[in-house]
């Protein structure tokens, strides 16, 4: 499976990540290489074998429905590059 | 006082002959000393005092653990409250976080004192530790090598004699394969044995804590302070913890089942200096006592291909996380939503996070979700399988850790696919979730040889008895970078 640069800006997008273009030529070729390595999983035959999530197949706890964890958000927020009021601040999304 | 062990140190600190504070001291200044092989990222000497100070007042009233009072470094990976957690991306430079892992709290708890945080591969993602934002991190035996990685901070500053001991974690070798390039002792636990809150997650099926430290007894300690239920980690498994290091007392190898699985000794691309090594050190285990038996894994070749589905894939999907708003790199001028996204993570991720990112996107996006996430998912099995029906007749798996010793700087960092390969032996016991550690048995060209035991969930006490009784009868873990011979 080797994929082209339009392909990797395509995945780079659904990444959000920004790829320059000199930089996609090289994701290309490298994404390509990896994606031919596992491609040999393809001739595996794993007929009637179920997938397998957690290697203990444990399923999940559970918990009574109470409130566990105080209000931080004046020390959480103290982490963020950007906000006011109590909000964290994005460019403008709806004019 | 550096070339001491753990359990050395703690006697000497129960007779008195010498203080916390002084150790401490002693470390600080062997940490400033090495500070060359780049082995931290940050020093904590502050609260390294602070810590020592109590806990030579805890050891006077007679409130001490074998840890008490003992310097420890952790992994940057590892959240300290007030203390930055980078997990080496520039991505968190400016990330001190409000609270403490789990790991964290359980060493301070037994009295450990946190000296510094250690260098580590971007997000764990590495076999070299060349991936840091903070720069590599050189092997004390060579240092024109790479230490291994992800934790290479951890097994540097353990090889150089810095810290007695250091965590780490291990995804897919993290612990045991720079265990192995520094000739020191790493235990990866059984998925589950310790908690992962507060540890920066990469791939959160695979991703385990555990301890790195000189000799199997040190392992055995750290061990025993870092594991236990905590319910806020949802796999995190509710079972009593043994208390390690009491169980190594006798310990020795007669009769253990030792299985070879003729597909780690028949595998392409291993240096001769550690096929010769390992086969010495099976040697001395059957001379031991210990019955070897050949066992087959099948499946043994396909484990790296697995991985790198699953790893990337559980990756982009932990790693979504870090979008420049609520804390972590951000932007300049941002135009818009979009632009602020993907030029926060363009500049705050390197070249391998964001080629992880994007192979995990693109095996779970839509039409191909099943063809390669769900196909690993299921080889993955396959690979658990072969190891339940090995110890229906072996007691443990034996083998290489890593396929060469340390390899140049740069050597591997234009070839992926080679790299990966670094962790061919290390990976099928993250995918298996079985505990795994790495011993010094042997050295190839002046660079240390690592000897891997794998067992069965839980087998934790098993794997550091057999560890134990091997550095009862060897020499290898008391070896150190710029000694004669």
């Amino acid at each position: 499976m080797a994929l082209d640069v339009n392909e990797v800006g395509q995945i780079a997008h659904l990444a959000r990540l920004a790829v320059g273009d000199e930089d996609s030529q090289d994701h290309a070729r490298n994404l390509s290489n990896i994606l031919a390595f596992v491609e040999r999983l393809s001739a595996v035959d794993t007929t009637g074998v179920e997938p397998m999530a957690h290697p203990l197949e444990m399923t999940q706890r559970l918990r009574p429905d109470e409130v566990t964890e105080p209000n931080e958000r004046e020390q959480f927020q103290a982490l963020a590059p950007l906000t006011e009021h109590g909000h964290y601040l994005v460019p403008r999304v709806i004019e | 006082m550096h070339d001491r062990t753990i359990a050395e140190l703690s006697a000497a600190l129960d007779r008195g002959e010498l203080s916390s504070v002084e150790l401490t001291r002693a470390t600080l200044a062997a940490m400033e000393t090495g500070s060359a092989l780049n082995a931290f990222i940050t020093m904590t000497p502050d609260i390294a005092l602070a810590e020592a100070k109590a806990a030579d007042k805890a050891r006077a009233k007679g409130k001490a653990t074998a840890l008490t009072g003992i310097p420890i470094a952790h992994k940057d990976i590892f959240c300290t409250a007030g203390v930055r957690t980078s997990c080496g991306s520039r991505m968190l430079d400016n990330f001190a976080p409000p609270y403490d892992a789990f790991v964290v709290a359980q060493m301070r708890a037994a009295g450990a004192v946190m000296v510094g945080k250690t260098n580590m591969d971007e997000f764990a993602m590495g076999s070299s530790n060349e991936t840091s934002w903070y720069g590599p991190v050189q092997n004390p035996w060579d240092t024109r090598c790479v230490p291994g990685g992800s934790s290479g901070g951890s097994a540097a500053a353990v090889a150089a004699r810095l810290v007695p001991g250091a965590t780490g974690t291990d995804t897919g070798g993290s612990i045991r394969q720079p265990a192995a390039l520094t000739g020191i002792s790493g235990l990866k636990p059984t998925y589950g044995r310790v908690s992962r809150y507060g540890m920066i997650a990469f791939a959160s099926s695979l991703d385990q804590a555990g301890p790195m430290a000189q000799s199997a007894e040190d392992l055995a300690i750290m061990l025993g302070a870092m594991a236990g239920f905590d319910p806020r980690d949802s796999t995190c498994v509710d079972q009593p913890v043994p208390n390690y290091q009491a169980g190594l007392e006798g310990a020795n190898l007669k009769g253990l089942k030792v299985g070879l699985p003729r597909e780690y000794f028949a595998a392409d691309g291993v240096d001769d200096e550690v096929t010769q090594a390992i086969a010495a050190a099976v040697e001395t285990l059957r001379e031991q006592g210990a019955e070897i038996r050949d066992i087959s894994l099948p499946n043994t070749e396909l484990a790296v291909p697995v991985y790198y589905v699953i790893a990337p894939a559980e990756a982009s999907s932990n790693l979504s996380r870090f979008d420049g708003v609520r804390y972590g790199h951000r932007c300049e001028a941002p135009k818009d939503l979009e632009d602020l996204y993907k030029r926060s993570r363009a500049e705050g991720f390197g070249e391998e996070v964001k080629r992880r990112i994007m192979v995990g996107t693109y095996a779970l996006s839509a039409g191909y979700f099943d063809a390669y996430y769900l196909k690993a998912q299921k080889v993955r099995r396959m690979i658990r399988d072969d190891f339940a029906q090995a110890f229906e007749s072996v007691d443990v798996i034996v083998g290489p850790t890593a396929p060469s010793t340390a390899f140049s700087m740069g050597a591997k960092s234009d070839d992926p696919v080679q790299m990966y390969l670094s962790d061919i032996f290390t990976i099928a016991a993250n995918l298996a979730g079985l505990p795994a550690l790495s011993i010094p048995a042997g050295m190839g060209a002046g660079r240390p040889v690592g000897l891997q035991f794998i067992g069965n969930h839980f087998a934790e006490s098993t794997l550091l008895r057999a560890a134990h009784a091997y550095q009862q009868c060897t020499d290898w873990h008391t070896r150190q970078p710029g000694e004669e011979g």
